[in-house]
């Protein structure tokens, strides 16, 4: 029995291609911020369509595609069995090309359902629902069919995820079609809003976090070539993660027109969610201890280590922004810009570039990427992108917030609207400078990928050998 | 209000999850008894090479994860959060915003009393009452005024003294309080395609550009017919009407035979907006000052 590795070659290459894309159209509405005439006049290069453009690309496109793509590797790998359904599998990688190639049409058309990482129009949804179940029989096939007594615990993390986006996807995009490019949702109200950031944080705690975790918890200790350190830790802060992460939502309304009791609800467990999030963290990074020599002369355990931190980072500053006072000065500001970035550069796409760097030589039956300098030069390039992206996202955000609510004594607004624009447009430009950093990163790996992927045929891998453990299996 | 069964299934959910947590974390403190060899490993091997340990959750971080628990009970004893229960505090946040809101009022009214038996002259003279206008103008009309209140194609300017609805300070407080809606009807059928030409070389004429003289000659014998309902026989407009004064050189849409010909053919609708449910009276009567200060 041998490996289907194919489809895990097709996904990593569009995890690239889509990652350049998607971090470009980023660079390109940050640009914009600082130079609103580069839109050129044009409706589809305005900021409005090019920003849903691009966190549908890099969350769907370069995300999906290394969360998908991670999945069949690590499955197969950790149930020591070939990939269930191989054609279903084929068609969960092109169905999902066609949904990427279906937002980056109609986003810059304009057809939108106006939801914040659901802006895909009701045909795209279909589509999406079509891949998503298939996607869910090859994934759950495998694990059935699985040699080993334990499902690991990546696993567990993949299996959320795949469950619980169908979830959140299918009740959040409910609505009435009118044309083919028109619909209206049935939910009205707060009660929209509330389903909407339901389904919007659960996006950030079960594709962004759950599926990421599920790579961290494959790719960290194989690259470390060491235990997981806490297989107690993982059972409790798995559990707690999926069932805490579903109240969370609420705190993206806060003083709004949600009832008092939701927005104390979602504060609450949102700060319970520290230590579960914290717990991940610690997994990972303990995992790691023991090996820090490894880090001077492999550059992909530095891209894991980063995004552990930043994940620890972000996950304390979530909770703290929940809180409602900070919250009040925090809301609607940059602030958030820096704190999703934090995440979604620092946590998702370093542990996702780190995890690449280690499977894709994998796949060739090679154990370092073309060049291992690349990849080390890729790691600096991009951590300082991010650093300066963040930080002046924070200083930008801080600044915003303290002058929205600076008051004079006769009651009126201290500064206005415009001044406060003028003020953010030097970190702004800083910012440019930070995500054009780290897309200049992910070019540096294109480059590595093709020349590792391109050095000959990609050898069949045979299968492990079935396991079975003790009376505790 | 939620209902009883609501009410009921809200707090019973949020405590049972917040127990639930405490309860994992004790009964994961029992996993480590049940498996697990001299080295800690728990023995599982996948992949050729990956194994698990079973070390004991790290003490700092289970205090951590108690201290968030007993926090969130506390808050939601306090703060409303537990289905119909408001909690202790009796806070919501309808009632801080009125209370925000009663204390800058109280604190303003020493402010603002002292404008309140001055004229227009007289608020315009006090540096004070200008300021106060100006951070209002800044806030609420800079947007389509511009900050320094000269306007932009379609929005009028307020500096010059060429008044669309009069200048007056009572006028500019109407204005204010219940806003202006200026309608200029679409002329195209009226004037057929010949006459539209026409009345734009009249209204070139009228302003001092240079226009077709036989043009503008017809041009006038269709605007004394049809516009002069609005702008008057001598294109001088009416404040009562908001028709602009078309015989001088101040173009609220641009004095471009285009924008001239394309507002007679199709209409134009200006709207400014009411300000009299967002700012209070002592706040108009300051921003009115100001915009007469604008052009004095």
């Amino acid at each position: 029995m041998t490996y289907n590795d194919k489809v895990v070659r097709q996904f990593v290459v569009m995890t690239v291609i889509w990652g350049i894309v998607g971090m470009l159209v980023g660079v390109i509405i940050a640009a914009q911020l600082w130079l609103p005439v580069l839109n050129f006049d044009l409706p589809w290069l305005t900021y409005s369509r090019l920003r849903p453009l691009h966190t549908n690309a890099v969350i769907f496109a370069f995300g999906g595609s290394a969360l998908i793509g991670t999945s069949f590797y690590v499955v197969q790998r950790t149930c020591h069995v070939r990939l269930f359904a191989g054609g279903l599998a084929s068609f969960v990688f092109w169905g999902w090309q066609l949904v990427i190639l279906a937002a980056a049409i109609s986003l810059p058309m304009g057809w939108t359902q106006g939801k914040e990482y659901a802006e895909l129009e009701w045909p795209i949804d279909i589509l999406i629902t079509v891949v998503w179940v298939a996607y869910a029989v090859v994934f759950f096939g495998t694990i059935i069919k699985r040699r080993v007594s334990h499902i690991y615990v990546a696993n567990w993390f993949y299996a959320a995820f795949i469950i619980t986006i169908a979830l959140l996807h299918i009740v959040n995009n409910l609505s009435l079609p009118v044309t083919m490019t028109k619909s209206y949702e049935v939910y009205t109200g707060a009660v929209d809003a509330m389903v909407q950031w339901w389904y919007g944080h659960n996006a950030v705690g079960f594709f962004l976090t759950a599926g990421f975790l599920a790579m961290m918890y494959y790719f960290v200790p194989k690259q470390a070539e060491g235990p997981v350190y806490s297989y107690r830790l993982s059972i409790v802060h798995f559990w707690a993660l999926i069932a805490i992460y579903m109240w969370a939502g609420p705190h993206h309304l806060h003083y709004t027109a949600l009832p008092d009791w939701v927005q104390s609800l979602g504060m609450v467990f949102s700060l319970i969610l520290l230590a579960p999030s914290w717990g991940g963290m610690i997994n990972g990074v303990m995992t790691l201890s023991g090996h820090w020599h490894k880090l001077r002369t492999d550059p992909v355990l530095k891209f894991m280590i980063v995004a552990l931190s930043f994940y620890g980072m972000s996950t304390f500053e979530g909770p703290m922004m929940s809180i409602k006072t900070v919250n009040a000065l925090s809301h609607y500001t940059d602030w958030t810009i820096g704190h999703v970035h934090s995440g979604a550069l620092g946590w998702v796409a370093m542990m996702t570039i780190g995890s690449m760097y280690s499977l894709t030589p994998r796949l060739m039956g090679k154990k370092v990427m073309y060049s291992v300098k690349a990849v080390d030069a890729h790691f600096w390039i991009a951590t300082i992108g991010i650093v300066l992206y963040i930080a002046s996202m924070w200083i930008a955000g801080v600044m915003q917030g303290l002058m929205w609510r600076a008051f004079n004594d006769d009651g009126t607004l201290t500064y206005t609207f415009i001044e406060t624009i003028a003020a953010t447009k030097p970190y702004y430009v800083i910012r440019l400078l930070g995500g054009t950093l780290f897309l200049a990163g992910m070019f540096i790996m294109a480059w590595n990928t093709f020349k590792t992927l391109g050095a000959g045929k990609a050898p069949e891998f045979k299968a492990a050998e079935p396991a079975i453990w003790g009376e505790h299996a | 209000m939620l209902n009883s069964f609501w009410n009921w299934f809200v707090i019973i959910i949020s405590v049972a999850s917040i127990l639930a947590c405490w309860w994992l974390l004790h009964w994961t403190k029992g996993v480590s008894d049940r498996s697990g060899d001299e080295a800690g490993s728990t023995g599982h091997v996948w992949d050729d090479n990956i194994t698990e340990l079973n070390t004991p959750l790290p003490r700092w971080w289970l205090h951590l994860f108690n201290i968030t628990i007993v926090f969130a009970l506390v808050y939601l004893a306090i703060f409303p959060g537990l289905g119909n229960f408001g909690g202790f505090l009796g806070w919501t946040q309808v009632g801080q915003y009125e209370e925000e809101v009663a204390r800058a009022t109280t604190a303003q009214e020493a402010i603002f009393s002292r404008f309140r038996d001055m004229d227009a002259a007289a608020l315009m003279a006090d540096q004070e009452a200008r300021a106060t206008g100006g951070r209002l103008f800044g806030n609420n009309c800079a947007m389509c005024h511009g900050s320094d209140g000269r306007g932009a194609k379609s929005f009028p300017n307020l500096a010059d003294n060429d008044w669309q609805w009069g200048g007056s300070f009572e006028q500019i407080l109407s204005t204010l309080e219940y806003g202006r809606q200026a309608a200029m009807p679409p002329l195209a059928a009226v004037l057929g395609e010949q006459g539209v030409p026409e009345v734009v070389a009249y209204v070139q004429q009228l302003s001092g550009q240079k226009a077709d003289a036989e043009m503008a000659a017809a041009g006038q014998a269709r605007f004394q017919m049809v516009c002069m309902a609005c702008h008057g026989m001598d294109g001088k407009g009416n404040q009562a009407l908001g028709a602009p004064n078309l015989t001088d050189d101040i173009w609220l849409y641009s004095s471009a035979p285009s924008d001239i010909e394309y507002g007679i053919r199709n209409g134009r609708n200006g709207k400014m907006p009411a300000f009299g449910n967002t700012l209070s009276e002592d706040h108009r009567r300051l921003l009115a000052a100001y915009v007469m200060g604008l052009s004095n």
